[in-house]
């Protein structure tokens, strides 16, 4: 399918629309965070505590005085790529491990299903509390559990889709060919899957970033000063009766980002149905 | 007729007492069940029969893609240029696979892959077997595309296969399974998914194919018309094994086998005033519960007590006709007596 076509769908659906705007916003303001920043998202200016918005600071500053606007532009470069890297690590291990398992079958099958099983019988969060605890507390190792959390997903995923597939007829016609079986993975299935996998990636990604946000609003994740969205709302939240704004501003932004990718999953998911076609 | 006459050609694959056995919940499944013949070099053989017989199964055992498990090929010999299939490791298999014997299938819908243009996948063979440059693949493609009859290959190789007819797609396949220049071809059902004004283009393109490349063909197929238009030998298989073989010519004009008399009387003519269409009563057996005696005998209508209990032998009774029937191994003051 070609990516004109898909273009012209997703350009169909206004929410998805929305939807990529946001992420594009977010996206532009994490590449030129040094740019269009107004301030040093890390200098501290006490005297301006938990000021509130004003024409100079547009959202205010924190409790340490930093502009807040400022820290949310930083806090996009940290956030996105997080999603990015965390989702790549589980498409790099779930997706090899669910097109062997769906593909061979049999015990090999069994063996990867019982340990995505295992995975699967903890909450991801409480997983990803437990890995960072055994990682030590930092970004990179947040990101790592994160990654490791959404293995399954891509693993089951990719499993269901392979066994479809794998019965397909010019599976059997690449054997009839003399295709060896990881030419056939690599060359006749994975490009199969590549839109499931997309979709799947766009929504992976929101739950990335939510995660990530949990694990620093608990002081796992990214360690001050930091400017990551989930550790803001938790420093701000002592605060939150009498300048409000140090945790709504960081709330709001964490919603309308996960909202946005969502919302482009949901379009790129019809878009690339081909039932959805005309 | 002489017997043991002076011409010997080549046997270019030979199939000897093939046994392909499923094991499955319900039991041992004999698919393929001793099953035995020939074809020579440059020759079109025809594997005719219901649905369920096991012709599929055969081209499946020829190549080496039965699904194990629960498949197994439980004895027998698939000697091609002298060489035994079965016993050949994987990797050599492979180097076979697509060069030296192709295959075709039945629906060209679902035997490309959606995500490639044609030329890609078509590429991919050569590239695999010949080890072709990716420009020069291109270049075999587009010639292999000429020669199937699609019109501006140069053009068509940039498309996908949703953008072709189910006729231009089952050409691209036939391409891509000559691709390498097999010297047999196996054609599993290649004109049942197509209307019926394609299926005598496809099967003229594989007569024409045949002649120019000089490569013998395994057509597989449940419609006889398709095994007299092509075929110069056929073999009969019913329940998972060979029943009848004979000359494409001495098949139609005299069969010996009561199944493919029956075969035969239930194709509508043209010119012949017909109330209703000959059936051959019931169905192929369940391959779990095959019946004792001759496997034919429930649906049989020269059915004799003897049928039921002993199995008849595969018998030569002229110069490349073989039948497995107690009729023909019988004169006829025996068959009155069996009566």
């Amino acid at each position: 399918m070609s990516l004109l076509l898909i273009w012209r769908q997703l350009k169909r659906n206004r929410m998805a629309m929305l939807g990529l705007l946001i992420v594009l916003i977010f996206t532009l303001a994490a590449i030129f965070a040094h740019w269009i920043a107004p301030d040093d998202p890390i200098a501290m200016n006490l005297r301006q505590s938990v000021e509130g918005p004003s024409a100079e600071n547009l959202l205010g500053r924190d409790e340490l005085g930093r502009d807040i606007l400022s820290r949310l532009i930083y806090g996009a470069r940290i956030s996105l790529q997080l999603g990015l890297i965390a989702v790549g690590i589980g498409i790099a291990i779930g997706v090899p491990l669910g097109a062997l398992s769906g593909y061979f079958g049999g015990a090999v099958d069994m063996i990867i299903q019982r340990m995505i099983d295992v995975m699967l019988a903890f909450p991801a969060m409480l997983l990803a509390i437990v890995l960072v605890s055994i990682l030590g507390r930092s970004l990179n190792n947040a990101m790592i559990a994160i990654g490791i959390v959404s293995i399954p997903v891509y693993a089951r995923l990719v499993r269901a889709s392979t066994l479809t597939i794998k019965e397909m007829e010019y599976v059997q016609a690449a054997k009839a060919l003399g295709q060896t079986d990881l030419g056939i993975i690599i060359h006749q299935i994975l490009p199969n899957l590549l839109s499931p996998i997309i979709v799947q990636s766009t929504l992976q990604v929101a739950s990335a970033i939510l995660w990530a946000a949990g694990l620093g609003f608990l002081g796992l994740g990214a360690q001050a000063p930091d400017p990551e969205w989930g550790a803001m709302l938790s420093s701000g939240r002592d605060f939150i009766r009498h300048a409000p704004h140090v945790v709504i501003f960081p709330g709001l932004t964490i919603m309308a980002t996960v909202l946005g990718l969502n919302l482009l999953g949901d379009g790129l998911r019809d878009a690339l149905d081909p039932r959805m076609k005309l | 007729m002489e017997l043991g006459g002076a011409r010997v050609s080549e046997k270019l694959l030979e199939i000897k007492n093939v046994k392909t056995y499923f094991y499955t919940s319900d039991g041992q499944v004999p698919a393929v069940d001793g099953v035995s013949f020939h074809i020579n070099r440059g020759e079109t053989v025809g594997v005719v029969g219901e649905s369920g017989c096991g012709k599929s199964v055969t081209s499946l055992s020829i190549m080496g893609l039965i699904p194990k498990p629960p498949g197994k090929i439980i004895a027998g010999e698939i000697l091609f240029e002298g060489e035994d299939l079965l016993k050949l490791p994987q990797k050599q298999m492979r180097k076979i696979r697509g060069n030296r014997i192709s295959m075709i299938f039945q629906e060209p819908m679902t035997s490309l892959n959606p995500v490639y243009t044609i030329g890609v996948q078509i590429a991919e063979a050569v590239r695999l077997h010949q080890g072709a440059s990716r420009k020069e693949a291109m270049d075999i493609v587009v010639e292999g595309l000429r020669l199937v009859g699609i019109p501006s290959p140069e053009r068509r190789v940039d498309e996908y296969p949703h953008q072709l007819s189910g006729g231009m797609r089952q050409r691209a396949m036939i391409a891509m399974a000559l691709s390498c220049k097999p010297t047999l071809l196996i054609a599993d059902e290649p004109t049942t998914a197509l209307d019926v004004t394609i299926q005598a283009q496809i099967l003229e393109l594989l007569k024409e194919l045949k002649q120019d490349l000089g490569m013998a063909m395994m057509i597989i197929t449940h419609d006889l018309g398709v095994v007299a238009e092509v075929a110069q030998r056929v073999v009969v298989m019913y329940a998972g094994k060979v029943v009848e073989e004979a000359p494409v010519r001495d098949l139609f004009n005299d069969p010996k086998h009561p199944y493919t008399k029956g075969l035969l009387a239930s194709i509508p003519r043209l010119h012949v005033k017909q109330e209703s269409l000959h059936v051959i009563e019931g169905n192929v057996p369940n391959p779990t519960e095959f019946p004792a005696g001759c496997r034919f005998h429930p649906r049989c209508e020269f059915k004799m007590p003897r049928c039921e209990t002993q199995e008849p032998q595969l018998k030569t009774i002229a110069e490349g006709r073989q039948v497995r029937c107690w009729l023909t191994e019988m004169d006829a003051a025996e068959v009155k007596n069996e009566h």
